[in-house]
């Protein structure tokens, strides 16, 4: 079953967490290679699929079209945005158990004083295209 | 039947695609020839021959590479590869296609082998290639020799390409890694083949010199964990001395050629750099002039850029930060001005202004490794 894991991060996480700009060298490099290192497990476990960080929420934009006329596009940073997108994992794992497992694996990357971030892992199943053989046993139950 | 006599039916139908592209310029043209099917296995034939051999030449290389054995001359290039060349990078085409086809077509890669290093599906991928080729027919384009009046300006968009090619794996424009090295070595390749063709062209030898004398730092540009480690702070024994050498004598050969072309200026910096025995021992006065004559050929914002970062270091910080402030529009939202201002106001002694600047690159580039790596220089300010 393939999960995509969506890691979000929050700019006020309880005001807890200072932004990653105010990170000491080394808090720095712990959190890079930890995320290195959950990459490279994933991998050699057979369970990765895809993994991807997203450019800074600055150079975020939205788009909506507009009747008629040029679509509307909207620049960031968004004010009213507290959680931001910071990248995703999608993992082809054995069980839901196992998809909420990696989810807590990385909402424990270390921060400041390599303290866990705890940050929000939103878990959402990907759904897969109908089976074509009629014989296909992943599914709901 | 081309499948079974090559043994290799994607390789065949490839290859039947090609003659049928091939039909499809040549045939409104010159007329049906007097039996299609057996022109077109005729081409097809002669194309699947073409992709055997250099897929050999591929192989025979992979594992010279990986005996580190020292590499010979390539076979000689076929008549018409240079037509091929200027077909795939068609002024018709996008950027993205135009390289897509070539590596393709010229290049004998695998749409498979493509899509991978471009972090795309491979279907993705053979839609982009089959696109390219519609639009090369819908031009009407001949797999003939330009005119000699369009010839400079069609070779401006090869080199391009190539460079493009180049670019994509040195410094790649984003994702996870921060070379691809297949691409870089796939568009030295593709260099030594155009220089083959054009032994004359002074810019085709500056191109194939500017990539190896940059790839030659490759090896010294990411540490153990993949991360980038700055020119000033790599270790130069790393560098690959024989390519810096061909580079070098590349470069001398067709700067007296002439006429000197950007590609040949840009070479000319690479080469200074490699030949520096520590990064203190620099000639930036050198780098600084050649910088100033690249400004008069090829002006873009990008070299005032690099212009500023050899101005500061001859002149000083503060010298290079006036000059940023002369550039204006797009480039000042991209995160090379950020990481550039950062550096030299981090010499200007600028603190809390260039972790301002690492940290505004940093959430402006697309590339894992160079966010690490501002991020990590700002916090090294903190």
């Amino acid at each position: 079953m393939k999960y995509m894991l969506l890691m979000q991060f929050s700019a006020q996480q309880s005001g807890e967490v200072p932004p990653i700009g105010t990170w000491r060298p080394e808090e720095l490099r712990a959190h890079i290679e930890f995320m290195q290192e959950t990459n490279r497990k994933l991998i050699a476990d057979g369970e990765f699929v895809d993994a991807q960080g997203l450019a800074g929420p600055e150079t975020a934009r939205i788009v909506r079209s507009h009747a008629g006329g040029a679509p509307l596009v909207t620049e960031g940073p968004f004010a009213e945005t507290k959680e931001f997108l910071a990248g995703y994992w999608i993992v082809d794992c054995e069980s839901d158990g196992r998809a909420l497992e990696l989810a807590a694996h990385v909402s424990a990357a270390p921060g400041p004083g390599g303290r866990p971030l705890n940050m929000p892992i939103e878990v959402r199943q990907v759904m897969s295209a109908p089976p074509v053989d009629g014989d296909h046993p992943d599914g709901e139950s | 039947m081309l499948a079974r006599r090559t043994g290799d039916f994607d390789l065949a139908e490839d290859a039947v695609q090609e003659a049928l592209l091939a039909a499809a310029r040549q045939w409104p043209e010159e007329g049906l020839p007097g039996n299609p099917r057996g022109w077109l296995l005729q081409v097809a034939g002669r194309r699947a021959v073409e992709a055997v051999r250099s897929e050999q030449a591929r192989r025979q290389r992979e594992v010279r590479a990986a005996l580190r054995e020292p590499a010979e001359p390539e076979p000689a290039g076929q008549d018409d590869s240079l037509t091929l060349f200027l077909l795939c990078c068609h002024p018709a085409l996008t950027p993205a296609s135009a390289v897509a086809l070539t590596l393709r077509s010229v290049g004998g890669l695998t749409t498979a082998e493509i899509a991978r290093a471009f972090l795309v599906p491979e279907t993705t991928m053979g839609r982009r290639i089959s696109r390219a080729k519609e639009r090369i027919a819908a031009t009407g384009a001949r797999f003939a020799p330009p005119t000699a009046a369009e010839l400079p300006e069609r070779l401006d968009s090869v080199l391009r390409v190539l460079y493009l090619v180049f670019t994509e794996g040195y410094a790649a424009s984003g994702g996870p890694a921060l070379r691809r090295v297949e691409l870089a070595e796939e568009a030295i390749r593709l260099a030594r083949l155009l220089v083959r063709s054009l032994p004359g062209d002074a810019e085709a030898a500056g191109l194939l010199a500017l990539m190896l004398l940059t790839e030659a730092r490759g090896p010294a540009r990411t540490g153990p964990a993949g991360e980038l480690v700055p020119l000033d702070e790599q270790d130069r024994s790393r560098w690959d001395a024989d390519r810096i050498a061909e580079g070098a004598a590349l470069l001398t050969a067709a700067m007296r050629r002439g006429p000197v072309g950007p590609y040949q200026v840009q070479a000319a910096v690479a080469a200074l750099h490699d030949e520096a025995p520590t990064a203190e021992a620099t000639d930036w006065p050198q780098i600084l002039a050649l910088y100033g004559v690249l400004e008069r050929l090829a002006p873009s914002p990008l070299v005032t850029l690099n212009r500023a970062v050899a101005l500061a270091m001859t002149d000083g910080p503060a010298a290079g930060l006036a000059l940023l402030d002369t550039l204006t529009g797009e480039l000042k939202g991209h995160h090379h001005f950020h990481a550039v201002r950062g550096h030299l106001r981090e010499r200007a002694g600028d603190v809390s202004g260039a972790r301002h600047d690492y940290r505004t690159a940093a959430a402006r580039t697309a590339s894992t490794p160079e966010r690490n790596y501002l991020l990590l220089r700002q916090a090294r300010l903190g």
